[in-house]
């Protein structure tokens, strides 16, 4: 009877935010003087008693803002507060769970675990009992003396999952943390992790997940936030109402799949207002280059024929499964073969297009000749790199002059990438070759001429 | 019972003769204190400059012992300034870029011309006791020793995954616990190996240093080194000493590989930063004893338990174990003042030393400066000459060696003691052999550098051709590669990041070597040829420090342009087209 009363109570009340960000937005320095943006000014809360999920493509900058909010990175600007108190400031209580484990291979299962006490200055025989109580909860009785080397992935996590709840965190972050484990050890963990989140085993009020796999944020999440890239920025923040345990056959359940799929596959019917910029600033949804999508031409060519064999069209959720494929392999190819105008992306659906359909029925040098038609039309960096081989006397040119270009607008990694995939295409596309000793671009016959002169010279 | 949990595995082992091993322990701690007094009575001595160094081999216990301590000390100053230097470095954006320079710097300078000075500084600080000398010694040791250390220590701290540099923030570690249970672990092994190279390299210049003569001045240590240039100068040579005092150094070189650095090396196997274990480890008898001794495992990591509790339980008041600190955030904004005011003092200081010596360098003429310059262009050909030699024959037979693991076993241990014996240690046995011959030093100072460089590529070559993957060999075979083409496709470019690394240390070793093989004293003749490193051992022996001091800069400029403009970028070219990944 009281307890109804409490509840009903506590449902009335708006809960008090635990973390609370204002406006935060990140910048990376670029050695140019340029300065990238990450994550676009953002307004975030984490409230007690949920497990919030933060779903993104990569490069949107999930990981930089579970770092933000966990007081790991500081916001270049805006303000991340912790019960109202700047977290700079504050004695927070939360944890990590890493995608890599991150675990001390120096240490034992037990010194790890009892590490973060040792840190806080607890007492030895109280740190024992506590860690031991804790790998007692996540199962690894008996395992306290052993490496974490000698342990599998999964047990590892469990390791990771027992350091992070001994030091009884209010808030537990975790960053793809089954993202490395197979298919049935993630899928057991989740389970066990949601056992302990609905037992109250954990003293922990919120659960924040950064993850890219969307069937498992809607498995877990009583919210998910959809993060859009190119800066990052929130595109859609929604409650998951599902009674917990969900049941992934369920129609509710694919349908929100489908959902965030459709949210996800058209990054560019952006839901809300643009945020206010800061001057100086380049704004990234303007910028004259497209981000290239990390696909091999080769994956490009095998999804449009497995397109064609499907009849045209096919659900992107469903050619994911039938490949199965993570969705963060397969977006890449279909972004690229969008690109390239080789298939359309409506309503979640990937449909091939005539000039997508010619290529898939092509043999591989007629493959390479429309390739290279398509990239020529509508990839600027790879007309770029050809005319100015074309123009140049000696048909050579160094890379270095293109990153230059480039690094105005991605970072200094992402500027590496955009260069890989531009040479993948370019020499699929025979359009040009790039010598990598000489870090070059070179037209292909001079290459040739070249190859036969030093032959030659033999 | 509990278990205790840091002697979980130390338990679980069978102990055998534990009473033995921990009388031998008592044995050892009364030992070392019996050598404390021994050697602090010794150094407050009054400097006898004419130490007379016995040709005895009953002196040699002693000797030897009074090196190894010399070694000992250097090394533990070089450990102790290395781990400051790469954390300082490491975590100090603004001096960073500095320090990492003045690394590369004094690592590629001879270190054997600093030797004058660095004794007459010593002799200053304490003067009247044979403390000045030793001390001079031992720094000079320690310069020979510090850097590589320090390189590794900081290029491991900057190596370290950044997920674990995270999981020790948001815990909240102090920076003490963040020392020993993530930078130390990480960097032990890099440490442990670079400290092998260097304690090598630390008796090079100990036989060099013990014994010198600079201007009218004779300084002589007892020691290894000073018996085995007394019986090499000797009238005639004293061919016994000679071969004992080799014998005696090659023993305590086993030795301390058997005793030190395996039971280390096979210790520090817990700190492999790897997911899954390894099978083959390197195993060592010494360690497991050890390890099965109560007293040695058990009493100090006791001792050590009650002091630490009490560190951390104070560390966990700081703010830095309540507040996570950010990785990237700009921390705290410290006060300027302090480094501004200490940059303007050290570069006024830099600038009066600079001038100093610009002055001294006053009364150079130019006849002088020629022959610096035409020494200069000698001792690079015969650098150059002596690395080419190496590679030589170091290629073919590293190859061989490495390509065949049966051959590889054997010879293996056989050619590290052998390359452990120091060059210097070798010289006279050599020179003794050249003039029986009547060679003149001109060409056999580049059989001398030769000598001391030769083994650092041969055993890159030997790692080299051991790390060409199977696959591909077998591809070779089955495509039937000729004889040229397994080597023009295969083997040089498999070996080549090796081979590059090995050809810059020993181009640095034979730089440094040409200080010692290009003048030496045998018997009362001198012996020397036309080189830089000649003309910096006789202006040190005749006391012209301008002469020395020009000499000195030209080497090291022309080591640190030779790495950036030729080492380094055949550096580059492995690291990023000869690099065998997977």
């Amino acid at each position: 009877m009281l307890e109804s009363v409490a509840n009903i109570l506590d449902s009335a009340a708006v809960p008090e935010a635990i973390i609370r960000a204002e406006k935060i937005e990140k910048f990376y320095a670029q050695p140019s003087q340029n300065r990238i943006q990450v994550i676009a000014a953002t307004d975030l809360e984490i409230v007690p008693g949920e497990i919030v999920a933060l779903l993104g493509p990569s490069g949107s900058g999930k990981s930089t803002m579970l770092r933000m909010l966990s007081g790991l990175s500081t916001p270049t600007s805006g303000q991340v507060y912790w019960h109202d108190k700047p977290i700079a400031d504050a004695e927070i209580n939360v944890s990590i769970v890493f995608q890599s484990f991150a675990l001390f291979p120096w240490l034992t299962v037990l010194e790890n675990v009892e590490a973060p006490l040792q840190a806080r200055g607890v007492e030895p025989g109280e740190r024992h009992n506590r860690s031991m109580k804790m790998l007692d909860t996540v199962g690894l009785d008996g395992f306290e003396a052993a490496y974490p080397k000698e342990l599998s992935g999964g047990m590892k996590q469990r390791v990771g999952f027992a350091r992070a709840l001994v030091v009884e965190p209010e808030v537990l972050f975790m960053d793809e943390p089954f993202s490395a484990l197979d298919v049935l050890t993630a899928e057991n963990l989740r389970s066990e992790l949601l056992e302990l989140w609905a037992n109250k085993t954990m003293p922990t009020k919120a659960v924040f997940l950064v993850t890219h796999n969307i069937e498992e944020a809607v498995l877990l999440a009583d919210r998910i936030i959809v993060l859009g890239r190119n800066p990052g920025h929130i595109r859609t923040d929604f409650k998951v109402q599902l009674a917990q345990p969900r049941d992934r056959k369920s129609q509710p359940f694919t349908e929100l799949v489908d959902y965030i799929y459709k949210v996800l596959t058209k990054p560019d019917v952006a839901p809300e207002a643009a945020p206010e910029q800061q001057t100086k600033v380049r704004d990234q949804r303007q910028m004259h280059y497209q981000m290239l999508p990390h696909a091999r031409p080769g994956g490009i060519a095998g999804l449009l024929e497995l397109l064609l064999d499907k009849g045209g069209r096919e659900d992107i959720y469903r050619l994911a499964d039938d490949l199965s494929f993570e969705i963060d392999d397969l977006l890449p190819i279909v972004d690229a073969a969008q690109l390239l105008g080789f298939l359309t992306v409506e309503e979640g659906d990937a449909a091939i297009t005539e000039s997508g359909t010619q290529f898939a029925n092509s043999e591989i040098l007629r493959q390479k000749e429309l390739f290279r038609t398509a990239a020529v039309d509508n990839v600027l960096l790879l007309r770029q790199i050809r005319r100015a081989l074309e123009s140049k006397s000696d048909h050579t040119i160094p890379e270095d002059f293109f990153l230059d270009m480039l690094d105005e607008q991605f970072s200094e990694e992402e500027c590496l990438l955009q260069m890989e995939t531009a040479v993948a295409w370019g020499r699929y596309a025979e359009l040009f070759d790039y010598d990598a000793g000489r870090r070059r671009f070179v037209l292909p016959d001079m290459q040739e001429d070249e190859i036969a002169a030093s032959k030659e010279s033999e | 019972m509990k278990t205790q949990h840091p002697l979980a595995r130390s338990l679980v082992t069978v102990r055998t003769w534990p009473i033995v091993t921990d009388m031998a322990v008592l044995a050892f701690g009364l030992a070392m204190f019996f050598a404390m007094a021994k050697i602090g009575s010794y150094w407050l001595e009054k400097p006898t400059p004419n130490v007379v160094i016995s040709h005895s081999v009953w002196a040699l216990p002693l000797y030897a012992f009074y090196s190894i301590v010399r070694i000992g000390i250097a090394y533990l100053l070089s450990l102790v300034f290395a781990v400051a230097y790469g954390y300082i470095a490491a975590y100090n954006p603004r001096v960073e870029a500095w320090m990492v320079a003045v690394l590369d710097i004094l690592q590629s300078i001879p270190v054997l011309s600093f030797l004058p000075g660095v004794m007459l500084a010593m002799m200053a600080l304490v003067p009247g006791h044979q403390l000045g000398i030793e001390m001079g010694s031992i720094l000079l040791i320690f310069t020979g020793q510090v850097w590589n250390m320090a390189f590794s220590f900081y290029s491991s701290l900057k190596s370290i995954p950044r997920e674990m540099v995270e999981a020790s923030r948001i815990y909240r570690y102090s920076a003490w616990q963040r020392f020993w249970q993530l930078e130390m672990p990480f960097a032990a092994i890099g440490l442990i190996w670079n400290s092998i190279v260097s304690v090598a390299g630390g008796w090079f210049f100990l036989i060099a240093c013990e014994m010198f003569v600079l201007g009218s001045r004779d300084f002589r240590l007892p020691g290894l080194g000073s018996y085995l240039q007394t019986a090499a100068s000797a009238n005639p040579v004293d061919m016994h000493a000679l071969l004992c005092g080799l014998a005696v150094l090659v023993l305590i070189i086993v030795a301390t590989d058997q005793l030190v650095w395996r039971p280390l090396i096979a210790w520090s196997d817990k700190f492999k930063f790897e997911q899954t274990e390894s099978v083959d480890r390197i195993t060592s008898p010494i360690l497991t004893l050890l390890q099965r001794s109560t007293t040695l495992t058990r009493l100090p990591s006791r001792a050590w338990g009650a002091m630490e509790e009490r560190l951390y339980r104070r560390l966990s008041t700081t703010q830095e174990c309540r507040v996570v600190q950010p990785v990237d955030g700009p921390g705290k904004s410290r006060s300027i003042l302090i480094p501004v005011v200490f940059g303007f003092f050290a570069g006024l200081a830099i600038l009066w030393g600079a001038f100093k010596a610009v002055q001294m360098v006053h009364g150079v003429t130019l006849a002088d400066v020629r022959l610096l310059l035409l020494g200069a262009g000698a001792t690079w050909l015969r650098v150059n000459a002596s690395l080419a030699l190496a590679a030589l024959w170091t290629i073919p037979v590293g190859v061989t060696i490495g390509l065949n693991p049966k051959l590889a076993r054997i010879l293996q241990p056989i050619t590290q003691v052998v390359a452990s014996v120091p060059a210097t240690a070798l010289f006279p046995v050599l020179l003794v052999g050249l003039i029986r011959l009547g060679g003149g030093l001109g060409l056999g100072s580049i059989a001398l550098m030769l000598l001391g460089t030769q083994w650092y590529i041969l055993f890159n070559v030997i790692a080299g051709a051991t790390a060409i993957p199977s696959d591909l060999k077998e591809a070779a075979a089955v495509y039937r590669f000729t004889r040229w083409q397994r080597w023009t496709r295969m083997i040089l470019p498999g070996i080549f990041p090796y081979l590059v690394t090995g050809m810059i240390t020993a181009s640095g070793g034979a730089w440094n070597a040409s200080i010692v093989a290009e003048y030496f004293h045998i018997g009362d003749k001198t012996m020397q040829t036309l080189g830089l490193g000649a003309q910096i051992s006789a202006a040190t022996d005749s006391g012209r420090f301008p002469i020395l001091l020009l000499a000195t800069m030209l080497m090291a400029t022309m080591v640190v342009t030779m790495n950036r403009l030729v080492w380094r970028r055949l550096y580059r070219l492995a690291e990023t087209r000869y690099k065998l990944e997977g």
